[in-house]
């Protein structure tokens, strides 16, 4: 049976709790996991993993927290700001994220801030409805 | 005093799981200072115990040829001391493993004691950090290891 949203939710907050050794009341849905959750990079591998386990997925790399490439392509950065080209490419690749605030000024420091718990259940949601 | 926490492989099994044992013995100069007088093995270092068993784990699952380096302790949680006289069972398992990273869940026992549970995550650097650049040579399996790696050779060909 396919999961609920909150049951999803729920799931993804018991993840980022053991993952970062939060209260389950900091993990809401507009928590950003870099600024609000103090997540590093070394905690996205993990939160990776744990996602996997626990919702029998798998999540390729550079699918869900995929900055890394982006920000090392010319192409898709100049001046410390993402290019057309490069807000393009990030729609594309992260459509379950809402970019309208980042649109207005894709300063690559607020890249971070993009990825919210709401992202995180979004991905796993649209990533569960595919595999069915 | 060499860094290297773990004696031999008593089972490995590549990919999935390895059992390496150590023995814990008074001629250790730290268990002197640690404490004065009531000599146990520190938990810091039986964490590096079970890094380094996990560690080769993950490598020779990539035939070595990745630099695995410790990147994140998810858990660890002590039950019991560890004294000299003491051999300690440390047992690893792959839980996931990417090009990128693995991550690893263990367990120390004594004789049928559990020690601890440990569970790691470790980072192949030269996947992930992006834009820098480390040495060619591989600086994490090195001749330290030499002997415990010839043991995993030989156990694989019995």
């Amino acid at each position: 049976m396919a999961m609920s949203h909150d049951e999803i939710f729920n799931q993804v907050q018991e993840v980022l709790v053991d993952a970062l050794g939060l209260d389950d009341d900091e993990v809401t849905a507009q928590a950003t996991l870099m600024g609000d959750l103090g997540a590093e990079s070394i905690d996205f591998l993990d939160i990776v993993f744990r996602l996997e386990k626990a919702f029998g997925i798998k999540i390729p790399r550079d699918e869900l927290f995929p900055i890394e490439n982006l920000m090392s392509n010319p192409e898709y950065v100049n001046n410390g700001k993402l290019t057309e080209t490069g807000l393009a490419e990030l729609k594309n690749k992260i459509p379950h994220t809402d970019l309208a605030d980042f649109e207005k000024d894709p300063d690559i420091n607020k890249l971070g801030n993009l990825f919210t718990v709401g992202s995180i259940v979004n991905y796993v949601e649209s990533k569960m409805a595919n595999s069915l | 005093m060499r860094w290297i926490w773990i004696d031999k492989f008593i089972d490995f099994e590549s990919g999935k799981r390895a059992v390496a044992i150590k023995n814990v013995t008074l001629a250790e100069e730290h268990l002197h200072d640690h404490f004065p007088g009531y000599p146990l093995m520190p938990e810091c270092l039986c964490i590096e115990a079970m890094a380094q068993t996990a560690g080769i784990l993950v490598g020779q699952a990539k035939n070595f040829k990745e630099k695995v380096i410790l990147a994140k302790i998810k858990k660890a949680v002590f039950f019991n001391y560890v004294k000299p006289g003491d051999t300690i069972k440390i047992e690893a398992k792959i839980d996931s493993i990417t090009n990128e990273a693995a991550s690893t869940s263990g367990k120390i026992t004594c004789t049928e004691k559990t020690i601890a549970e440990i569970d790691l995550i470790f980072s192949h650097i030269d996947q992930n950090i992006g834009g820098k650049e480390f040495p060619d040579e591989n600086f994490v399996f090195t001749d330290t290891f030499k002997s415990l790696m010839r043991g995993i050779v030989s156990s694989e060909q019995d």
